[in-house]
């Protein structure tokens, strides 16, 4: 489903993408953890299209696509949704209206119909009870006032709105105390665990993967994906630390 | 006023520093003598929302009267493709208020201009101005605010905030907040910016499926609500907003 292949990537002309490679099949849930600075959230914006990463060499195809031929709105629109480490603050938008129009952008490049403003509205109040979230906070400006736990549940909100058939979550789980990390937890299950779809959990600790379990897990690190294992090596990580795995895995 | 205008402004004139005075001539002289009287009573109220602007230059002027207690509220859109100037002159009586909310949008190469002056000339009256100008292509925006407050117009509380968008490197705006104040215990407040759209948002906004252009136009319509809220009258409001809006539209950034 996402297939990356020797990736390299600069941002500010310094190179953190050194020739990563990472498959990612249809099903699958798939952990990415590192030390700080091994290039988790820079793979991240890369795959999103963030202005200011420069692709050196390498490829992605999603879904079979040229990842890197569509811009960021279209491989929205083709099903890739990105999950932010710090979600932005739109002052002026609502959340209903902001994803009421991202929805039927969706839609409308996919050749779908759009969503009336009441089918939209149930849709919206049945994801955000799946994640416990009061209605009257979708109301509100997109992310502004929002406690940080609150902006991380309004990301997975907005997910389970938007159905993408491949999430990159990129450090969801900060931010999160342990009843919000549950619900965020059991969010991504209830969203993303299924045959046709995919996702790639970034993230530092092993306690987001206590609730969404890993099919597998890999390491990230100096820009290189290291080394890939089941859930266990997740747990392996947590005991022994990455210094010790790392050092195990370049013996 | 009975007087006469002999001959037209320059941009030497503080009120027009920033004009198209090339525009003012082309209008002719006897545009500058057209003003629009308003005098309120005391306790009366006046509201009007208009969209200006057009392909040809367009001068308007306004001059209101406020007795004491009255109220009035006006709310503009600027959206000229020619040199478009919306000038109000306020009178304020004991405890008036005055309302004003704009927007100048537009590109080209066009100036688009509120020039107000609020005069508290008795006390307690209040005044609250808001202006949003959003600008592309060599496309300008200005604000001129004056508030006069005279000596015996104690509790005077005026307000003047500018924010200014530029979407393109070229486009310009202006804020002259110009404060005359001769009493001792009044609040008088004013606030200027000009930026950007903010690129993290218009990012955000692409992960989540929407176009540069779809997003711009969210957060554009975002920013210029702020000049309307104190608008009571939706449909009204709608209006406005949908004009500004309907000069976004031909925007090919």
């Amino acid at each position: 489903m996402l297939k990356i292949e020797n990736l390299h990537a600069n941002v500010a002309d310094k190179p953190i993408l050194k020739g990563l490679s990472l498959k990612v099949s249809a099903g699958e849930i798939h952990a990415i953890m590192g030390p700080n600075g091994a290039g988790k959230s820079t793979l991240a914006n890369v795959l999103g299209g963030k202005p200011g990463y420069e692709i050196t060499d390498g490829s992605v195809y999603f879904k079979g696509e040229d990842l890197f031929a569509l811009e960021p709105h279209e491989r929205a629109a083709t099903g890739l949704f990105l999950g932010f480490q710090y979600p932005v603050e739109i002052p002026g938008v609502s959340n209903v209206q902001f994803l009421r129009e991202a929805l039927n952008a969706q839609r409308k490049f996919r050749g779908e119909e759009p969503f009336s403003g009441g089918e939209f509205l149930k849709l919206a109040k049945e994801k955000a009870a799946l994640l416990k979230m009061d209605m009257e906070m979708l109301k509100r400006q997109v992310n502004v006032g929002f406690s940080g736990g609150e902006k991380k549940r309004a990301e997975m909100v907005q997910m389970g709105i938007l159905d993408p058939a491949f999430a990159v979550l990129d450090e969801t789980d900060s931010g999160l105390d342990i009843d919000a990390l549950r619900v965020v937890g059991d969010g991504i299950n209830a969203i993303m665990r299924a045959g046709d779809k995919g996702a790639l959990l970034i993230t530092h600790y092993q306690r987001l993967l206590d609730v969404v379990k890993p099919d597998r897990v890999s390491v990230l690190a100096d820009g290189r994906i290291v080394e890939t294992g089941g859930p266990e090596l997740a747990l392996r990580l947590e005991d022994e630390g990455y210094d010790a795995v790392m050092a195990e895995a370049s013996a | 006023m009975t007087q006469t205008t002999t001959t037209l402004p320059t941009r030497r004139d503080e009120a027009w520093r920033y004009a198209d005075v090339d525009a003012v001539g082309k209008l002719g002289i006897e545009a500058l003598d057209q003003w629009k009287e308003i005098t309120l009573g005391a306790g009366e109220t006046y509201h009007h929302a208009m969209v200006v602007g057009s392909d040809a230059p367009e001068l308007h002027r306004i001059r209101l009267i406020l007795g004491q207690g009255a109220r009035a509220e006006l709310f503009v859109a600027n959206a000229g493709r020619d040199y478009t100037r919306v000038e109000v002159h306020v009178t304020l009586g004991k405890g008036a208020h005055f309302e004003f909310g704009g927007i100048t949008i537009g590109g080209g190469d066009a100036v688009r201009e509120f020039v107000t002056t609020t005069v508290h000339a008795e006390p307690e009256a209040t005044s609250n101005q808001t202006v949003r100008s959003v600008h592309w292509g060599k496309g300008s925006g200005n604000f001129l605010g004056e508030i006069k407050v005279v000596k015996d117009a104690q509790k005077t509380d005026a307000a003047q905030d500018f924010k200014a968008l530029l979407l393109e490197a070229g486009a310009s705006a202006n804020a002259v907040p110009q404060l005359e104040i001769y009493a001792d215990d009044v609040k008088c407040a004013h606030g200027a910016t000009v930026g950007q759209l903010d690129e993290a948002a218009r990012y955000y906004m692409a992960a989540r499926g929407l176009s540069p252009e779809l997003a711009q136009r969210l957060l554009v319509q975002a920013f210029i609500g702020d000049a309307f809220v104190a608008m009571d009258d939706e449909a009204a409001r709608e209006t406005l907003l949908h004009a500004a809006l309907g000069a976004l539209e031909e925007a090919s950034l």
